[in-house]
């Protein structure tokens, strides 16, 4: 089989040989190829089987179907839209199944009439197609190869040193602009380590007095006598910072009542008030809060890890990936009997990074305690 | 040829542009590419389709979305949470989900596509990668699929931390948690992501500019990339009859693959649709707004993050302190480390395997798994590594449905990481070998007809009877293994060049148990369903069981 109908000229390896027996795409003007050849002109051509009347005729009912659930799935999503309102959880699930419903309908009923179409209408292909290496063969590697030599040759870039020379160092600082742009992504400040130490905890309020320990959620300030039952857990932040995530994200702490007798020796007795300790609610692991407690055996629980510390032991780690016990708060009371921080953590609260260095190590030596 | 003449408006446009575009030449060439037919080959399709209806479902809700973390009290319709301050990311998110038509089930659509997005993806490189289709000439679009899967990744990453609800919230911690812990570098990539400490107010607008032009830019870049390079390479064929190393077998593009393209597309489109209908996710106005002081027990992230957060979970609390500086390992470690092996050892595949065994040579027929034993049982072993990480990460939820310590699913899961990829080697290994033998047997001895003979002297068989063409061509589509010619030391003992070193001698070793035929089909008897080709246990390979 033959092909005249080339409107251009193309070298002939750019054209891959045709498919054995299907018509010419090209043939005549067309470019879309054949409309509707009847089906036998196509019975006899190897790997084109054309579907019998019956299965087409079959197909086509059944495609025709497919497609009219589509129009009316269509036009029952537009019908939804406009009867269902939104607003509250009920509404708003009506139309969520109303709008979803109508739109898969239609979708699938779209792609499963197109389904039928290919396999009850169109024929079934087995064609072969010829492939060819993806190396473009010697004779055009050559010419390439040659052409870049000889381009390369009449720019001069090779003849001319100081053209290639000073082009390449123009570049470097063109290149390294958008990199000096980005500085001001951080902020003006760079001594990011002292920020990662202080915490709210550590300043005092306006009047100069220590800051209160507030509930967190209600913004109360927790008087000492009353929260007086063994096992009682609070989630507390500082006063005046209730809102502030900034804040919150290093200063958050969780509040533990214990009978005097349960406290060991890993907490710092001096920096408790009368059975109540207060530690760093920010996991050291990845800094989650270590939202957890199981009353029968103080353990606290970070969700996200499962880093494990035992509150009543100066909340050492005992399971999982955090490396660290979760830092103590020095707590007191104020004159008024209100639980107040006494001064910042003695060493930096949540995720370890680079600059922190064994800080408990540090505490520890000018004998402190972490 | 009688096809009929175009219709004329079809006729007189294309002749417009082909005047202008020369498009002629190019559907000349291309109309009738034909297109090989396989289930698998679907799988990436779905992929595709998934990211198109992203596009569509993400643009409807970046109309709504506001992405600002300054502080607002919520005034829309969700009764539980008015006056509640908020972000106003947040509230723009409750907004779509409550005050727009259509807006929540665009929001489930946008989740479950991104799933199926990621989970498309896997699916396919696990299909490419066991029928060695990323072999040469497919290793340059085998390394921008990595490349799409990572930013994949990083995508559904910034995408999930937007709508600043509780839950994105612990997964933005969790991120900045390991972003400061990277040795030097930590405080400075934090501080400058989020503009300041820790969450700030800019990273929701950073991560939307991300999620929204940056990232999905890059991703349509290479996805066009790696379409037209497919095209152009034409696609991979499952062996069988008439399929060759230098033809393709299948249907044209023009009609029958475009209309079930299509098709599929709808599909994908219609059971994103339903899923975003009745299947709930991530219902935010349940979590309230992000505070770095809160976290909801059962917290899990989208499942493709799933294996980072396992291996955050599984590994020890090491940590070193030297001259003032920290190193937390239990962070660096599992953040990095399984990545790390799993995206460069599938980047590096390729490569490596033409190292071993010496192949420099075009594959267009794609493997049967079994048909490389060590392809195949690497790639078990890696799924196992993976799946371990995976369901350690929900290690909170096993142990509760499951009435075990949660302590032990971590041991457990500390000792299954690395014996679980070890014990699926052999396992594959010995499945790969006897599915070849079974394939051996049905060459050599045909397939079981169901007719039973009585012999005349009394003995019953079974008749057995050659398997049909396409069985038989589909089996014998099996080629062994290349392997670097000459491996073996000579009379002297010397073995060839460049296998001296201690490298070469490993290179050569690996090549030996790499390449070449476990199993031999019919030890090159022909045609010898006739023959019984004795397909002893002599003849395998042991290397797994002396």
């Amino acid at each position: 089989m033959t092909d005249n109908h080339h409107d251009i000229d193309q070298p002939e390896e750019r054209v891959p040989r045709r498919v054995i027996g299907t018509p010419s795409p090209a043939a005549g003007t067309s470019l879309l190829g054949a409309e509707e050849p009847a089906a036998k002109e196509l019975t006899g051509v190897p790997g084109v089987t054309p579907q019998d009347e019956r299965t087409a005729r079959k197909g086509e009912r059944a495609a025709a179907l497919c497609f009219t659930v589509t129009l009316l799935a269509g036009i029952a999503f537009i019908v939804s839209y406009v009867v269902f309102q939104v607003g509250d959880l009920e509404t708003t699930k009506t139309s969520t199944l109303a709008l979803g419903s109508t739109l898969a309908v239609a979708l699938l009923a779209l792609a499963a009439g197109i389904v039928i179409w290919v396999r009850m209408i169109m024929p079934k292909y087995n064609l072969v197609q010829e492939r060819h290496p993806m190396a473009s063969g010697p004779e055009a590697r050559e010419y390439v190869a040659e052409t870049f030599l000889q381009g390369a040759a009449e720019s001069g870039i090779t003849r001319h040193p100081l053209l290639r020379r000073t082009l390449l160092l123009a570049a470097a600082p063109l290149g390294l602009a958008p990199l000096v742009l980005l500085r001001d992504l951080g902020p003006s400040y760079a001594n990011f380590s002292e920020k990662l130490r202080h915490t709210v905890w550590g300043e005092k309020t306006k009047d100069g007095k220590h800051r209160r320990l507030v509930v967190e959620g209600t913004g109360a300030p927790i008087r000492a006598a009353d929260f007086n039952s063994p096992g009682g857990i609070l989630s507390v932040v500082p006063e005046g910072y209730e809102h502030d995530l900034n804040a919150l994200a290093k200063a958050t702490l969780i509040l533990i009542k214990f009978r005097a007798e349960e406290i060991k020796p890993g907490t710092n007795l001096n920096w408790t008030h009368d059975g109540i300790v207060a530690y760093s609610k920010i996991c050291t692991h990845v800094g989650c809060p270590a939202a957890l407690y199981e009353q029968s055996t103080h353990h606290i629980l970070c969700p996200c890890h499962q880093s494990t510390f035992d509150a009543a032991d100066g909340a050492k780690v005992i399971f999982g990936p955090a490396a660290r016990p979760l830092p103590q708060l020095p707590i007191a009371v104020d004159n008024e009997g209100y639980l107040v921080a006494t001064a910042d953590f003695a060493v930096p609260p949540g995720p370890s990074f680079w600059e922190r260095g064994d800080a408990e190590a540090e505490v520890r030596e000018n004998g402190g305690h972490a | 040829m009688s096809t009929g003449n175009v219709p004329k408006p079809i006729a007189s446009t294309s002749s417009f542009l082909d005047d202008r575009l020369g498009a002629g030449n190019f559907l000349k060439r291309n109309l009738r590419k034909i297109f090989p037919d396989h289930w698998s080959f679907l799988l990436g399709e779905i992929a595709l389709y998934s990211f198109i209806i992203l596009l569509l479902t993400g643009t409807f809700l970046t109309f709504f979305f506001k992405p600002s973390m300054s502080h607002v009290a919520y005034e829309g319709s969700y009764e539980p949470l008015k006056g509640v301050m908020m972000s106003e990311a947040y509230a723009s998110a409750l907004g779509i989900s409550f005050d727009v038509r259509g807006g929540l089930l665009m929001r489930q659509m946008h989740h479950w596509a991104a799933l199926l997005f990621v989970a498309g993806m896997m699916v396919h490189a696990l299909r490419v990668f066991f029928t060695g289709a990323y072999r040469k000439p497919r290793e340059l679009n085998w390394l921008i699929g990595v490349g799409l899967l990572t930013l994949a990744l990083l995508e559904g990453l910034t995408g999930y931390s937007l709508p600043d609800d509780l839950l994105s919230g612990a997964g933005l911690r969790i991120t900045e948690g390991v972003a400061i812990s990277l040795p030097l570098v930590g405080t400075w990539i934090t501080f400058f992501l989020f503009g300041g400490e820790y969450p700030g107010e800019d990273v929701i607008s950073r991560f939307y500019s991300l999620h929204i032009l940056l990232i999905p830019g890059i991703l349509l870049g290479l996805i066009s990339a790696h379409m037209i390079l497919m095209w152009v390479q034409k696609h991979t064929q499952m062996p069988g009859k008439g399929r060759t190393n230098t033809n393709v077998v299948g249907a044209p593009f023009y009609p029958a693959f475009m209309a079930k393209a299509g098709a599929y597309f709808m599909f994908t489109f219609g059971v994103i649709a339903l899923l975003g209908t009745f299947a709930q996710i991530n219902p935010i106005w349940l979590f309230g707004p992000y505070t770095p002081a809160d976290i909801s027990a059962g917290s899990q992230p989208d499942f493709y993050m799933g294996f980072l957060e396992g291996s955050l979970r599984l590994m020890p609390a090491w940590e070193i302190n030297f001259l003032g500086f920290t190193l937390p390992l239990s962070v660096l470690i599992p953040a990095l480390v399984p990545m790390g092996v799993i995206m460069t050892g599938l980047a590096l595949y390729p490569f490596v395997e033409q190292w071993v065994t010496g192949d420099r040579s075009e594959h267009h027929v794609a493997d049967r798994p079994r048909n490389n034993p060590h392809r195949t049982s690497i790639g078990m072993s890696a799924i196992t590594f993976y799946g371990v990480l995976w369901l350690l990460g929900a290690n909170d939820e096993i142990a509760s449905i499951f009435h075990v310590s949660l302590n032990w699913t971590t041991y457990i899961g500390r000792v299954l990481i690395f014996l679980g990829p070890l014990v699926t080697y052999v396992i594959t290994y010995r499945i790969c070998l006897g599915l070849q033998r079974s394939d051996a047997a049905v060459i050599g001895h045909g397939v079981e007809s169901g007719v039973i003979k009585r012999l005349p002297h009394g003995e019953y068989i079974e008749v057995h009877v050659p398997p049909n063409e396409a069985i038989e061509a589909h089996v014998r589509g099996k080629a062994a293994v290349p392997m670097i010619a000459g491996t073996e030391t000579d009379e002297d003992g010397i073995p060839p060049k460049g296998m001296r070193g201690p490298l070469g001698r490993l290179r050569a070793k690996m090549s030996r148990a790499y390449g070449g035929e476990k199993v031999a089909l019919d030890e090159g008897h022909g045609h010898g369903h006739d023959e019984h080709a004795a397909v002893g246990p002599g003849k395998d390979d042991k290397s797994l069981t002396r």
